[in-house]
């Protein structure tokens, strides 16, 4: 792989052409398929030479300034030379607490390179990227795409001298690449000892319509975090016209804190596929697409054999379980670095192989997704829960839980607790109960759902898991009073600022200003107006951003400034109003270009 | 057939089945604040200036259809804070020399910061680089006024049928690109009768050696605000 790249030579037209062919091939030349093939071409030259872009305008007969603006809007793809080893450290907040800031710099150190950019001979290339779902064993890693945890200065070392003997990544230690489920907590889903094609067998025994009805009774509802019933999205789909219909698994798991369906795609992959073999036949949908997110490249090779082991026991492909005119297959996709794809109708973009940019709404999905036609988007979760559903009936799941959230959620609990990892719950759980079971102390605060979730304070930890109290797409990040609240928000800010689809006025430049503002505070230079503009901010971006990354992009600011005010207030410069510009850190270009850091290099506070 | 109406701050307007806010609105001499916004092409709504609440519920009326007996509210204090919130946002955003500009009085930009009295820009100024593409012999592009509003894509792509013009990057480093391996103008198809060329509200497509033909003072929204032109297809 690495080791036979050629990275800065330039590459003639014929040679291109000769290397593209068996890609283009391969995905029947369809533009749909833009974005697998602009992956796969570079992890075949470790970045997307201009030549190639123009060989795949020219065979897929699109404009180039098509596949530019695809190749440009994901983080995983470039369009210049990256280093040899492309190293990325997950920039999640649980990854700075484990200490990746100084892993970074240290990396750097070692290999004489400067974050973000490429080192002289090519070798190596160190930056950040966003939260890879890694954070119950953090701090972690992607070398070109391929996740790393627990990272140690020993592991960095280690890691810097196989870098610079240029060992190719396959003949690195296996245990780099080891990654643990941690499932610390099992209830009827991660519980069930679910056995392959059981589900369907229930199905075909039961009725196609009786099967969608137990779906009804369950209650089940989705478990990306809006919780849009899911019997009722299967029966709009079912009912609505169009030539096909789609199902897609959505596991983009880009939420930062979130991973539980790494887990469930590395230990229950077979639920989830029947879980989408099950909606196939209910919505009459012959193809199905997992939509995988980069940073889970590592899963692909055994989620293949998984597809493949189901094939050959007819749980896919033509007459499942011989019955006639039951047909499905499911084809993975996988992402290339961006969050806003995990929005469903971006996804469908992404799927369609187009930049991800959430699409106007209505109509739905469900009468226009895939290709415009009728198409079920459910998260990783729904699927295996409606798996079980289909297997023990739908008022059994319904009596699970509370009454208006039925079943179990399963979170993702990392941060300041003994035992991070995967915990399954019935609904209702307090956040108390999730605290002790995972051994949690002296805790500040909860992070549930992510970035665009909600921060808890020690106050609400009565507080229930459940959509109609505390809804979550799965994440849990625990804080203890060790911890700055204020680079909690600061840090997710970053994330929206960074993943913003740039689409809209209001996010894709209110989420930047937003980001300044905060580093403006982390300067020592807030006053009360930045809250005011922080609260007009995020007026602005409920009011008028195009989807739910700008309506939430401030979430996290106004719970902790609501929450943890003194975090902020000691960072308060005057009580009054203090200008933005200042003169001191408007020197700091200049300092760097002469190396400069002593006293004369500085202005003095104003007086 | 009775004619079909909503109320738009007030007003009765009617409609045609299919018919989006803003198209009704125009056809009824109402004018609501847009940028990215033409009628000659498909509405995607990304500038979100002609935000209006239906009914109580944000949308781009661009967008929108337009629903029997909706009550729309768009001139209000609210949104026009909102809007003009959005403006200094584009203004900060790129670099923008409205008084040497050579579109000054013909600029959208301005014309709909003067009309909803836009007094400053507010937010820190981006100042981020943006080389200009001279490369062209009748026509420069200068990317320090782009607003992103993808109206030159899609007059490119939907009516010229040549794709000379496209987006590149994410989020603030979104920014337009054309269609040329050397990535200049140059190297494209473009011609100075394409559409493309003619509907830029800003002044990033600009014919060289006609600068200044009409005197700043003449011009289009010099003349008359552009508040009381809602119909007005083109600048």
């Amino acid at each position: 792989m690495v080791s036979d790249m050629e990275r800065h030579a330039s590459y003639p037209i014929p040679t291109i052409g000769s290397i593209l062919a068996p890609i283009l091939e391969r995905h029947g030349f369809a533009v749909t398929s833009l974005l697998q093939m602009l992956r796969e071409v570079q992890e075949r030259f470790g970045y997307l030479h201009p030549d190639a872009i123009t060989c795949l305008s020219e065979q897929l007969r699109i404009p180039r300034v098509k596949i530019e603006g695809v190749a440009t809007f994901y983080s995983f793809l470039y369009l210049q030379p990256r280093g040899e080893y492309r190293v990325l450290f997950s920039d999640n907040i649980t990854d700075h607490m484990l200490g990746s800031t100084a892993l970074m710099e240290q990396m750097c150190q070692q290999l004489w390179v400067e974050p973000g950019k490429v080192a002289e001979d090519g070798l190596v290339s160190i930056a950040t990227t966003s939260c890879t779902g890694m954070c119950d064993q953090g701090p972690a890693l992607l070398v070109n795409n391929f996740a790393i945890n627990r990272l140690s200065p020993e592991r960095i070392n280690s890691i810097c001298e196989l870098i610079r003997k240029r060992v190719p990544l396959s003949a690195w230690p296996g245990e780099f690449f080891s990654i643990e489920d941690h499932i610390r907590r099992r209830d009827i889903l991660l519980g069930s000892g679910f056995e392959s094609g059981s589900a369907l067998s229930a199905l075909l025994q039961r009725g196609t319509a009786e099967t969608l009805q137990e779906i009804k009774n369950s209650k089940l509802r989705g478990r990306g975090g809006a919780g849009f019933s899911t019997g009722s999205k299967w029966e709009f789909c079912r009912a609505a016209a169009g030539t096909q219909h789609y199902v897609v698994c959505n596991a983009d798991e880009g939420e930062p804190g979130t991973f539980k369906d790494r887990v469930l795609l590395k230990a229950y992959a077979d639920q989830v596929f029947e879980g989408m073999t099950l909606c196939a036949r209910i919505i009459g949908a012959r193809k199905g697409f997992l939509y995988l997110r980069g940073e889970y490249r590592y899963l692909l090779d055994h989620l293949q054999n998984v597809l493949q082991q189901r094939r050959e026991n007819r749980l896919l492909g033509r007459s499942i379980l011989g019955c006639a005119g039951f047909d499905f297959d499911i084809e993975i996709h996988l992402g290339a670095g961006a969050y806003v794809c995990g929005e469903e109708s971006a996804l469908i973009e992404s799927l369609e192989g187009k930049r991800g940019t959430p699409r106007n709404r209505p109509p739905f999905p469900v009468t226009n997704g895939y290709l415009d036609q009728p198409t079920v988007v459910n998260n990783v979760e729904t699927f295996a829960a409606s798996s079980l559903i289909a297997l023990r009936g739908g008022d059994w799941y319904a009596a699970i839980g509370t009454a208006t959230s039925s079943g179990t959620k399963i979170l993702s609990v990392s941060g300041d607790c003994e035992r991070p990892g995967i915990y399954e719950y019935p609904f209702g759980v307090t956040v108390a109960q999730v605290l002790a079971d995972c051994g949690a102390h002296d805790t500040q605060a909860v992070q549930v759902s992510g970035a665009s979730g909600v921060c808890v304070a020690p106050a609400e930890f009565t507080r229930c898991i459940a959509f109609e109290d505390i809804p979550t797409a799965g994440a849990f990040m625990v804080f203890d009073h060790s911890r700055d609240m204020f680079e909690v928000a600061r840090n997710f800010v970053h994330f929206f600022a960074h993943e913003s689809c740039g689409f809209c006025t209001p996010c894709r430049v209110g989420t930047r200003l937003l980001q300044n503002m905060m580093d403006k505070l982390a300067r020592g230079n807030g006053s009360p107006y930045d809250f005011g503009e922080i609260e007009k901010l995020n007026q602005l971006l409920r009011s008028m951003s195009h989807c739910g990354l700008g309506h939430a992009a401030c979430n996290p600011v106004l719970d902790t400034i609501a929450k943890f005010r003194p975090a902020y207030d000691k960072r308060m410069k005057h009580q009054e109003f203090e200008p933005a510009f200042d003169l001191d850190y408007a020197l700091s270009q200049a300092r760097q270009m002469t190396g400069r850091d002593d006293a004369g290099a500085h202005l003095g506070e104003n007086e | 057939m009775s004619e079909k109406t909503f109320v738009l701050d007030g007003k009765t307007i009617p409609y045609a089945e299919g018919q989006t806010i803003m198209q009704a609105a125009m056809a009824a001499g109402v004018y609501i604040p847009r940028l990215c916004y033409h009628p000659e092409f498909k509405p995607h709504g990304s500038c979100k200036l002609c935000t209006v609440k239906s009914n109580g519920r944000q949308a781009a009326s661009c967008t929108q259809l337009a629903q029997s007996a909706a009550v729309v509210e768009s001139d209000t204090q609210e949104l026009n804070d909102e809007r003009r919130a959005l403006l200094q946002m584009l203004f900060v955003e790129g670099n923008h020399f409205c008084p040497s500009c050579e579109q000054s009085g013909n600029c959208q930009l301005q014309a709909t910061a003067y009309a909803l009295n836009v007094m400053s820009t507010h937010y820190d100024h981006f100042f981020p680089d943006r080389p200009l593409d001279a490369s062209h012999p009748e026509y420069l592009l200068d990317f320090n006024r782009c607003i992103l509003c993808s109206l030159c894509i899609r007059a490119s792509r939907d009516v010229d049928g040549k794709n000379v013009f496209g987006l590149a990057g994410r989020g603030i480093k979104s920014h337009l690109i054309v269609n040329a391996q050397s990535g200049a103008l140059a190297d494209t198809d473009f011609a100075g009768d394409d559409k493309a060329a003619q509907v830029c509200p800003v002044g990033v497509i600009l014919k060289k050696r006609r600068g200044f033909a009409v005197p700043i003072g003449q011009r289009t929204y010099d003349l008359k605000p552009i508040s009381a032109m809602p119909d007005a297809k083109e600048s």
